[in-house]
């Protein structure tokens, strides 16, 4: 299923020629969505210069994990995992409908119908953005994008067979998050001797918790939007069933009226989806980006205790004259590991800042347009339906 | 509902060579009082002697003319009660065009008669030019306000005070302009008092707003929250709505109730209209049986008209019920809107806080009082929903069960002409029988039964085709204001989305720069 839609809307990325990655066609199965993976290509690595191969969201989080569990990413904000796509909500509502199907007349019926089948399509289209942004984060990556599992995830094309987590798994996951956050308190606790770094901390923590709830109260305040343009639509038919009971003046007044509130209501679902696209994804994104940027400062200041525990280590050992060189050598392993997710961590947080004030330009830019455009469009729309109605009487 | 309503002139001794007297007697029917008081009357002196005709009936025409219309001021106010068969015959052969013509004396005299000199009634000559081109026009201005609802006492006895004030041209009336204080029992005892009087003649007897314990409880415990606001607000509109319908519609303009209602300092406390005495039951239990009465009534009827008319108005009921309850449904989602908008704007601001960019920190703020007068938008807005299109709709839900009320009415005035005729029947079956039988003494008294209900069959078969004459003038005049209402109401509502739509242009014109200017 080929369609049109808006390319990686929340980050602001360099397409390199080098190596280009998107999503070019995506197919909804009953509870899978599968998303056909292209790539082009100029690196040496790969067989081809372009080519695709279909891949699942498990897969997709496969990768992610892997970056996460790896080592010599400590020092990267490791781009964030998509979302699962979710169409339990859309489905409910479609299952509802049809539960009710004898209680409303067939125009109202199909008119919701085609409603809800746009908001699927709606759900669709974000999910498959969102697993691109993803890819495309790790394409424009300098480190990452060489990353083996990236390529293999690229080009082999047979099924991965990376089966989701099963039970167990997933609770190993629920303990390790439990640990990682008690201790992410512990390390919080230490006071960095970077400055630079303290106040990312300081700066970050806050951002997040702030984006967090900005997210989720704008997501409360595009639903009540939708909703209210969803009894605009019914208060539209009901006027369509009242101006055909008749032919009088009062009757076509209503017919017109009802054709004035369709319209209207087309375009206040647009201003819902549009804020839902520009303000509410935007948020919901740089929520999960910025957790992984709190990541990877917990990263550093893992690396910073284990630092600071060697050097004691080095300190005692050196005292008692025992196990000196092994304490060196842990010592030395533990400075070159801090220094260098130091080193990145930095230019990865500056990056983040330029990443951020992009795409909220961008997104701030295009969403102040769109409401414009959808307010004037609605404006003319009314002062057009007023004049003929008043002409009228 | 315009506030300035079109209404009829009160009707003038109309039909044009009969005996001015007894014309009056008949035509005046409204009153009930005494007619020929011609003199003392203030408004009748604005009227130059002049302008009576030269003839002798003319005089007591043009002056009863405007006693005619001069209301209790004069008379203790008699009840009129219920209109005598004879008033109506001749209300129903004159029609509404009729009784708004000149009487023939005073037309022929007509023109130098009507200076503009005159000051106070100059409205009435001038009117009479007019109505003879256009009926339905009507010059005479009548508006009625409520407003200023004040709390009057304290606890469980107090209520809400509503001043009405009037101003009119119509000579009837003792002033141009004056108000009263009332309460919403007095708004109900008024209508309890139109109903008796005129329902029973089929008129269309427009509803007042519904009782709710609720909604006064929290006002007289004196809650002082935006609900309790909301609420009194409410009932103040539809109150001003009601009196205006009332107003509006000829015959009832003309009871001496109206007048009082709308004059009269001090009202008598309204009986009968609280929720639970015993009047109050009284009336649940007639309308239960009235209900079941009504589903068994089918009438034969030749004329289809009333039949398909009946039906009309049912569906349309139903339909605007579910209007209504979608557009409730809109104001909630509306004021749902609004809080969570509000609640967003303060998030946002909090995230341009923490922001370090400073462009991008002070466009988040400003982004945050976009929503922030988003939300004033929205508010102002779920009002319009709700004040303008959903009593709209709540008004005429209750007027449709008044029309329905009406077509009530004339079927039980059928019934009960069917039943008169089929007493008569076993009446004159009686008769027939003792006719056998011979027994000259009870043979009489069975002629005089039959007399008198030959003379009821007579009268009640009278009063259904009155009934059914007026039902269907009410039922068009009724048509008629209630497309104007409508057109004229959400007219009104898509101005106020207009409006909000334009500020909703501004607000974001003033925000793209801001956007812009992120770097």
């Amino acid at each position: 299923m080929l369609f049109d839609r808006p390319r990686a809307v929340n980050v602001d990325l360099q397409t390199d020629a080098t190596l280009q990655v998107d999503i070019s066609d995506a197919l909804s199965e009953r509870d899978k969505v599968k998303f056909t993976v292209h790539t082009k290509s100029t690196l040496p690595n790969f067989k081809q210069n372009e080519f695709s191969v279909v891949r699942q969201h498990e897969e997709f989080i496969w990768l992610h994990d892997s970056f996460v569990e790896n080592e010599e990413y400590a020092g990267y904000i490791i781009p964030p995992a998509p979302p699962r796509p979710d169409f339990d909500a859309s489905r409910e509502k479609l299952q509802k409908l049809g539960e009710g199907e004898g209680s409303m007349t067939k125009e109202e019926f199909t008119k919701m119908k085609q409603e809800l089948e746009a908001e699927y399509l709606a759900i669709f289209k974000k999910t498959v953005a969102m697993h691109e942004v993803f890819l495309c984060r790790v394409a424009a990556h300098p480190v990452l994008r060489k990353d083996m599992n990236f390529h293999v995830f690229l080009e082999y094309n047979q099924d991965l067979s990376v089966r989701g987590k099963n039970k167990r798994e997933k609770m190993e996951d629920f303990f390790k998050n439990v640990v990682k956050s008690a201790d992410g308190v512990l390390v919080a606790g230490v006071k960095d001797v970077d400055d630079f770094f303290e106040h990312e901390k300081t700066f970050l923590l806050e951002y997040h918790n702030r984006v967090k709830d900005a997210s989720s109260k704008s997501d409360r305040m595009i639903r009540s939007h939708k909703s209210a343009a969803d009894d605009i639509n019914r208060i539209a038919s009901t006027l369509y069933t009242l101006g055909t009971q008749d032919s009088t003046d009062v009757c076509k007044f209503f017919l017109k009226v009802s054709e004035l509130f369709e319209k209207t209501r087309k375009i206040e679902a647009r201003v819902a989806a549009d804020e839902d696209l520009k303000l509410a994804d935007l948020l919901k994104y740089y929520l999960r980006e910025s957790q992984a940027a709190k990541d990877l400062l917990y990263r550093r200041g893992r690396a910073l205790v284990d630092y600071e525990n060697a050097n004691k280590a080095l300190d005692k050992a050196r005292a008692k004259n025992k196990d000196v060189l092994q304490a060196e050598t842990s010592q030395q392993v533990c400075c070159q590991k801090f220094e260098k997710i130091s080193e990145s961590a930095k230019q990865e947080l500056i990056d983040f800042k330029t990443r951020r004030v992009a795409a909220f330009r961008k997104n701030l830019v295009e969403l102040a347009e769109l409401e414009l455009k959808h307010a004037k469009g609605n404006l003319q729309l009314l002062q057009s339906c007023v004049g003929v109605l008043k002409g009228d009487t | 509902m315009a506030a300035s309503s079109r209404r009829n002139p009160p009707p003038l001794p109309g039909a044009e060579n009969q005996d001015p007297l007894s014309e009056m007697a008949d035509e005046d029917s409204d009153e009930g009082e005494d007619i020929f008081v011609g003199n003392s009357n203030p408004v009748a002196e604005a009227f130059q002697p002049d302008t009576a005709n030269g003839e002798e009936p003319a005089d007591l025409f043009s002056e009863a003319e405007t006693s005619t219309a001069v209301n209790s001021s004069i008379t203790t106010s008699k009840s009129n009660g219920v209109h005598s068969d004879n008033e109506n015959d001749l209300f129903a052969e004159v029609s509404v065009e009729l009784s708004m013509e000149n009487p023939s004396t005073t037309a022929k005299s007509s023109g130098a008669e009507f200076t503009p000199s005159l000051t106070r009634s100059a409205t009435q000559p001038e009117s009479m030019e007019q109505l003879e081109e256009e009926k339905d026009e009507d010059s005479f201005d009548m508006e009625v306000a409520v407003t200023n609802p004040e709390k009057i006492g304290d606890g469980m006895n107090a209520y809400m005070a509503y001043k009405v004030s009037t101003r009119t041209t119509l000579p009837m009336f003792r002033n141009r302009t004056f108000s009263v204080w009332r309460r919403f029992s007095d708004f109900l005892g008024l209508y309890e008092k139109l109903s008796v009087k005129h329902s029973l003649n089929g008129c269309i007897i427009p509803p007042p707003p519904e009782k709710s314990v609720v909604g006064m409880t929290k006002v007289k415990v004196g809650k002082d929250d935006s609900s309790s606001a909301d609420f009194v607000e409410r009932r103040r509109a539809a109150l001003e709505r009601y009196l205006q319908r009332v107003v509006c519609h000829p015959s009832l303009l003309q009871d001496p109730d109206v007048r009082e209602f709308l004059e009269r300092d001090e009202l008598p406390r309204a009986v009968g209209t609280h929720t639970l005495s015993g009047a109050g039951f009284l009336k649940m239990i007639n309308r239960a049986s009235d209900a079941v009465s009504k589903m068994t009534i089918k009438i034969s009827d030749s004329d289809a008209w009333f039949d398909n008319k009946l039906q009309e108005v049912e569906s349309e009921e139903l339909q605007l019920r579910k209007l209504h309850a979608v557009v409730d449904s809109l104001v909630n989602h509306r004021k749902e809107l609004c809080g969570n908008t509000a609640v967003f704007a303060k998030s946002m601001a909090m995230l341009g806080n923490s922001e370090d960019n400073t462009a991008l920190s002070r466009a988040l703020s400003q982004l945050a009082e976009v929503e922030d007068k988003m939300e004033t938008l929205h508010q102002e807005q779920a009002a319009s929903d709700f004040f303008i299109l959903a009593e709209l709709l709540a008004d005429y839900i209750r007027l449709l069960g008044a029309v329905r009320g009406c077509f009530e009415q004339r079927m039980k005035t059928w019934q009960r002409w069917q039943e008169a005729q089929s007493t008569l029947q076993k009446k004159r079956e009686v008769e027939a029988k003792l006719l056998w039988a011979n027994k000259p003494d009870k043979l009489q008294q069975a002629k005089e039964e039959i007399t008198e209900w030959e003379g009821k069959v007579t009268q009640y078969e009278r009063d259904f085709d009155r009934i059914s004459v007026t039902v269907r003038k009410e039922f068009l005049r009724f048509e008629k204001e209630k497309s104007k209402d409508f057109k004229s109401q959400i007219v009104k509502y898509l101005e106020s989305l207009l409006q909000s739509q334009q500020r909703h242009v501004k607000f974001w014109e003033a925000f793209l720069p801001e956007a812009k200017a992120i770097a």
